[in-house]
């Protein structure tokens, strides 16, 4: 598996804040690979120093086999960027956007308006070539930086926070077309604070918090190495659950786990445990039973500090 | 070649914009000429030998130049930096800080151009044009502009709020507006005021740009126009060096 960004020990300090604690990672080509942490984790400031917005001071970092400081410009024309906040020209139309865009790697309005057309047409925009690009919903400005982040061919597209913002359809579509272009070989690095978008797209990902790199893994493998394979959520305020409620799971099998405020617990046998809950003394309907999944992990590991039982 | 590409993009919104853009700036000229020239002009016989609306109409083409690359390089960079994000759309792309600054310099210089040459085909017409020398002032322009816009961008690259930018207009540019011997010759000034005019980049630009109007060409005009190539040699680096420690992480 041959590696295309490869990450040591990067640490990085504004003024009295050290955004990122020293992390490390690897991405291999042609994977998905996703940063997945709520904001200030230090996400956006990896994704800054890998498209050449940030310097790397200390630590390492290699870009398709170099070693860089600060991704100079040979690098960027291989990677298509998608920034959190989305930088078109409202000035000008979509077509327009892509043309000048596809003019900053060098290519004539022409030839940009050729590759403009195939990009539209991937990403659901035909017939939108003339539309201003202020009166574009959120969803379709999105789809159109996606589009613009495609016009010079890159191997690597780094998608800082790609559907934030969008409506379930509109996220739903993003994540078929990022399908899309992966089975077409391009390595995809994305951020994210939706748990079940980096469960859908990532082959591999780190949680972050507070600039650390707290677990990394397939989404699965973080899954079984972090959490029980079964979860009940209980929703009912902390004063109605038993003070000894972390003895009382125990005794059943169940860990009980105190998470953004609430009460979540984990098992082995989440049947067994559904029907122990009069024992535990929690009222059926207000508990719900599922298979746990990638968010259990996320607020299991970034949730510490905040435990109340 | 960024630098290029940055223009180009600047171009392609200009020609979105161009017409309400230049169609106000011919008003503007008009109403000075109007105001000053006749009506303030009926009581001034005349300035170093030519009447006052002749004095003051070269002065307005620099001026033209000087607002127009001000105003590009202030308030419009402001909004492609903070607002529109333009700078890191660029920067995301092959290229460095200092060439997307070029980008805004050349534009900035280009604009000086266009609209002093608006107000020469005002002032043309109003037959205040005496020598064909005055067809080198569009292209003299791009220099003084390049100065303005360099100026202004180092402003605009360290400025925190799009509000402070009111303050570079209101207490550096309009003074160099006013005191650059477009209304009455610096030589009526103190001379400690004279010698603080030889400082002021609009001077040099309304000086050139009145002796090619009059076609009173002499040595000591490369004077003005070396001048202006030390400003320009001079800042050269600073707009690119402030734009990359704010851009730049």
């Amino acid at each position: 598996m041959e590696i295309v960004i490869r990450a040591e020990n990067l640490r990085k300090q504004f003024g009295d804040v050290q955004a990122l604690k020293g992390i490390s990672f690897s991405i291999a080509r042609g994977h998905c690979f996703g940063f997945l942490g709520h904001n200030g984790a230090g996400k956006s400031t990896t994704m800054r120093m890998l498209y050449g917005l940030s310097t790397v001071d200390h630590g390492y970092l290699q870009l398709l086999g170099e070693q860089v400081k600060l991704t100079p410009p040979h690098l960027k024309r291989r990677l298509g960027v998608v920034p959190q906040e989305d930088n078109l020209d409202p000035e000008l139309s979509v077509m327009e956007n892509l043309q000048v865009y596809g003019g900053f790697f060098g290519l004539s309005y022409r030839q940009a308006r050729e590759r403009g057309r195939e990009l539209l047409d991937f990403m659901g925009l035909s017939g939108k070539e003339n539309a201003n690009v202020e009166k574009l919903s959120g969803g379709l400005k999105r789809r159109l930086v996606i589009a613009r982040a495609l016009i010079n061919r890159p191997s690597i597209v780094i998608l800082d926070e790609p559907t934030t913002g969008l409506d379930p359809q509109a996220r739903r579509l993003v994540w078929q077309k990022l399908r899309t272009l992966k089975a077409g070989g391009v390595t995809l690095v994305l951020t994210t604070h939706y748990m079940e978008e980096a469960a859908q797209l990532c082959d591999e990902l780190v949680i972050m918090h507070e600039g650390e790199v707290l677990a990394e893994g397939s989404p699965a493998a973080l899954v079984t190495r972090h959490v029980q394979p079964y979860v009940i959520e209980v929703h009912l305020p902390r004063e109605q659950i038993p003070p000894d409620i972390v003895e009382k799971a125990a005794a059943f099998g169940g860990e009980a786990e105190q998470m953004a405020h609430a009460l979540f617990l984990f098992s082995k046998d989440g049947k067994k445990l559904w029907q122990s809950l009069a024992e535990l003394g929690l009222p059926q309907h207000a508990c719900y039973l599922r298979g746990a999944h990638l968010e259990d992990v996320y607020l299991k590991l970034t949730g510490r500090g905040d435990n109340l039982i | 070649m960024m630098a290029w590409y940055a223009f180009k993009r600047h171009l392609t919104v200009f020609r979105r914009t161009w017409w309400s853009n230049v169609a106000f700036n011919f008003i503007e000229p008009f109403l000075y000429l109007s105001a000053l020239g006749i009506g303030l002009g009926a009581f001034i016989p005349q300035i170093d030998g030519i009447s006052y609306i002749q004095f003051i109409a070269p002065g307005m083409a620099a001026a033209a130049g000087m607002w127009a690359a001000t105003f590009e390089c202030t308030y419009a960079t402001f909004i492609r930096l903070h607002y529109q994000k333009s700078f890191h759309a660029m920067l995301a792309a092959p290229g460095t800080v200092a060439e997307a600054v070029t980008g805004d310099i050349l534009f900035g210089a280009l604009k000086s151009m266009l609209f002093g040459l608006v107000i020469l085909i005002v002032i043309g017409l109003w037959g205040q044009i005496q020598s064909p020398w005055a067809g080198l002032i569009p292209l003299f322009l791009l220099l003084p502009g390049t100065v303005f816009s360099l100026l202004a961008l180092a402003y605009t690259g360290i400025t925190p709020h799009i509000d402070y930018l009111g303050y570079y207009v209101t207490l550096f540019i309009t003074p160099l507006y006013l005191f650059a011997g477009i209304f009455f010759p610096v030589s009526s000034m103190p001379a400690w005021v004279q010698y603080l005019a030889w400082v002021n980049p609009l001077y040099h630009s309304v000086e050139v740009c009145r002796a090619l109007v009059l076609g009173n060409i002499y040595a000591a005009l490369w004077l003005h126009v070396a001048i202006l190539l030390a400003y320009t040699v001079c800042l050269g680096w600073l707009p690119a060096y402030l734009f990359r420690k704010r851009l730049i992480t």
